[in-house]
């Protein structure tokens, strides 16, 4: 059914759709509207038997996931940013112990300095946790991959994050094609754990694992997790049978069959840079995206198979590996080993900063040239950092850099382009 | 309380012979059927008190839910000795996650279970959750609290031996003053922990006013049962605090663990009590006062109390202590 509904309402719907049995809340911008309308279906009856559970913390939200999920319930929670750090402790205890329990990471950067806006820093952060990440691209994915994110995380008994662009995603507004109960119900079986905390059939779950047995017990983890990257397509494909269109899957080609330049992104800002390439393929440019929807496991075969008949490739990313240059671009770079392309790493849109199709013309023209450094901040104001630079140079107490920044600039209002 | 009192049954020791008692009074551990929860074989150490205490506690509870229970546990020493796998001493359904959540995931587990129940499930399977002092009075402590003040459906257990035993008996905030570990250390002007800081956790579970909270020893095993099985008619967050003697961290001999517990008790340095939604409602009497030294001169955590110049002074501060006990609870009355 077609509804006109914020991205938060739509993912709160579509899980209350699988049914979940235990929900965790703790309030972090921007992932609050989610819980909040899951927890509302949960107290007027419409979701239930389900508990919702105002915890303390994330640190608890995802503590409180683990204790249900290993008592066999079906759990569900949410958060973003300064949340997922707080609870990462947790995060790699819930894949550690095999729990399948399901997260929406509101994508949103980390501070210091404190910024609510998007960008990849969070989710990135715990890209070795052991959790499947998957990052939608619109709202209608978003909610599907929810979906199908129950199916994949119980058959394998791995916990998974689905990423969505805070604020550009979770706050927006847009039609969505909400399936009905009896099409999630036939997609999604019951849960059926493979471990379960049961008086009737004691176990002992989480107990210590000597030098003997740990390699074996964390590459499991590994080939677990490969499984997916068979599981996936073949969850789409049974998807679009039920729901009748494309959802998920590991990667997505856009235009590219025949592009000397591909420029390989992730999440919302995927649609921009396909109105760019629309505008450039019709000027003559022979440029294509590549959309990587499945960042954990990293699909390399398949970011391989569609990189290799480019000449160069342009990695965006909303993320820094700070004293390296892009985490995304290393998985590319990973995928292309021996390979002889030119790959740029561009960093874009760290704390909301917006990616103008102007600066993305700008930037794909230059990479066509190959004129660009191999590792750029897109928009970066170079001016206020080599002041801020020159300021430290002269003065031992310079100060909070951020405020002396934000001084020189001159706005307190965000100036996004 | 809810257990026939101790004296009336007195067997010339501060035992009670359970062949004197009716069948029904016997205690858990007596019967030919007790649960064996935390089975023999597990890698404490000689004379552990937390392992005593957690024995006669998860029992108990046991017993109080025919078997249906489930427990978490926090890292520590009690996970470290029960577990490695392959061998497990949990003869129950048993999660260990971190060191700082195990209330969280208690309440996780009570969560589904409730759930489970509204599903159609017959059995009423309750959670105990259980870590020593370092994993409830302080980096527990946080989950603990929320779990407290949500009042979910659960029995939390603290065995406070009063530091972190089991990476190496450093201070937590359950550390007494005056004792030394590693990382109080009994060196300087002012050996060993620090007074006025620190933390009396049942004082602040009571704080939260939940509907159970209570205090015991490893010396009064009765008395600890009485309290499980009384926390367990409860619905929602309880809470009991068992003082366990460790006789590596406190330098004690293995053969004085519940020695050591009963001067506890007896010097008023640990108060034992009961309280019901905020209120002390009994407390277990001081049966015959003695003086703080007499506790703290076995323990080799005070020994520099007791050198070449004795520390009258802080041993006044200690006594000092144990006397506002005596009164705050009324150890004194009834006697």
């Amino acid at each position: 059914m077609l509804k006109q509904m914020e991205g938060s309402r739509a993912v709160a719907e579509a899980v209350a759709l699988c049914r979940p049995e235990v929900v965790c809340a703790y309030p972090i911008s921007p992932q609050t509207h989610i819980v909040e309308a899951v927890g509302e279906m949960v107290k007027d009856g419409s979701l239930s038997p389900c508990e919702f559970i105002n915890v303390e913390s994330e640190f608890a939200a995802m503590s409180v996931a683990i204790g249900s999920s290993a008592t066999g319930a079906r759990t569900y929670t949410a958060t973003a940013s300064q949340g997922l750090l707080f609870m990462a402790e947790a995060v790699y205890n819930a894949s550690g112990l095999g729990l399948p329990i399901v997260m929406t990471v509101a994508n949103r950067a980390i501070g210091a300095p404190i910024n609510i806006w998007n960008d990849h820093s969070d989710a990135l952060s715990q890209r070795d946790s052991g959790w499947l990440q998957i990052f939608a691209e619109t709202n209608q994915e978003a909610l599907d991959l929810h979906i199908q994110a129950f199916r994949l995380a119980e058959e394998l008994s791995l916990p998974i994050m689905v990423c969505m662009d805070g604020f550009i995603l979770t706050h927006a507004y847009e039609r969505v094609d909400m399936p009905t109960q009896e099409q999630v119900d036939a997609y999604l079986p019951k849960y059926e754990p493979r471990q379960v905390l049961d008086p009737a059939d004691p176990v002992s779950i989480g107990a210590m694992v000597g030098p003997e047995a740990f390699m074996e017990v964390r590459y499991l983890a590994h080939a677990k997790q490969m499984e997916a990257l068979k599981l996936i397509p073949a969850y789409a494909a049974e998807f679009k049978a039920v729901f009748g269109r494309d959802s998920g899957g590991l990667v997505h080609t856009y235009k590219a069959d025949d592009a000397d330049t591909i420029v390989v992104a992730m999440g919302s800002v995927l649609g921009t840079i396909k109105d760019v390439v629309d505008e450039m393929r019709e000027a003559g440019h022979k440029i294509g995206v590549l959309g990587i929807t499945l960042f954990r496991p990293f699909p390399i075969t398949q970011v391989r198979a569609a990189l290799q008949g480019a000449k160069r490739v342009v990695v965006l990313e909303k993320s820094m590996a700070i004293g390296l240059g892009g985490i995304l671009a290393v998985n590319v770079r990973m995928a292309l080993s021996a390979l002889p392309i030119d790959v740029y790493t561009v960093v874009a849109g760290l704390g909301g900063r917006a990616i103008t199709m102007r600066s993305l013309h700008a930037l794909f023209r230059k990479a066509e040239k190959d004129d660009i450094d191999p590792i750029t901040f897109l928009d970066l104001n170079r001016a206020v950092v080599d002041k801020q630079l020159e300021r430290e140079r002269a003065t031992r107490r310079s100060g909070p850099a951020a405020e002396a920044i934000l001084r020189d600039i001159g706005v307190v209002a965000a100036k996004l382009a | 309380m809810s257990f026939q009192p101790v004296k009336f049954y007195q067997t010339g020791t501060f035992t009670v012979g359970n062949r004197l008692l009716p069948p029904e009074q016997r205690s858990v551990q007596s019967q030919e059927k007790r649960y064996n929860s935390i089975n023999s074989g597990h890698r404490a150490c000689q004379g552990c008190g937390e392992a005593l205490g957690a024995r006669y506690a998860i029992d108990a509870a046991m017993e109080a839910t025919n078997g249906r229970l489930i427990c978490a546990n926090a890292t520590g020493c009690l996970e470290v000795f029960s577990t490695p796998y392959p061998e497990t001493s949990w003869q129950m359904p048993w999660i260990h996650s971190v060191f700082g959540n195990t209330a969280a995931v208690a309440t996780g587990i009570a969560a589904a279970l409730k759930v489970k129940r509204q599903q159609g499930e017959r059995r009423n399977i309750r959670v105990v959750a259980q870590g020593g002092d370092g994993g409830t009075t302080d980096i527990g402590f946080g989950c603990l609290s929320g779990m407290f003040e949500r009042n979910d459906d659960v029995l939390y257990i603290c065995y406070d031996n009063g530091g972190y035993m089991n990476t190496g008996i450093q201070r937590s905030s359950a550390t007494p003053p005056a004792a030394r570990t590693a990382t109080t250390m009994a060196v300087g002007p002012e050996p060993g922990n620090v007074f006025g800081q620190g933390k009396f956790l049942p004082a602040i579970a009571m704080a939260h006013e939940i509907p159970y909270v209570a205090t015991a020893t490893v010396a009064d095993l009765r008395d600890l049962e009485a309290k499980v099985r009384r926390a367990m008619e409860f619905q929602g967050a309880r809470y009991i605090h068992i003082l366990v003697p460790c006789p590596l961290g406190w330098g004690t001999a293995s053969h004085d663990t519940i020695r050591i517990a009963r001067l506890a008790k007896e010097t008023g340095v640990f108060p034992v009590f009961e309280a019901e939604h905020g209120e002390v409602k009994s407390v277990l009497a001081i049966r015959r006062q003695l003086p703080v030294e007499e506790y703290l001169r076995p323990q080799k955590r005070y020994a520099h109390l007791f050198g070449k110049t004795p520390q009258v002074e802080v041993i006044a501060r200690l006594q000092a202590l144990a006397d506002r006990n005596i009164r705050k609870y009324g150890l004194l009355e009834g006697n």
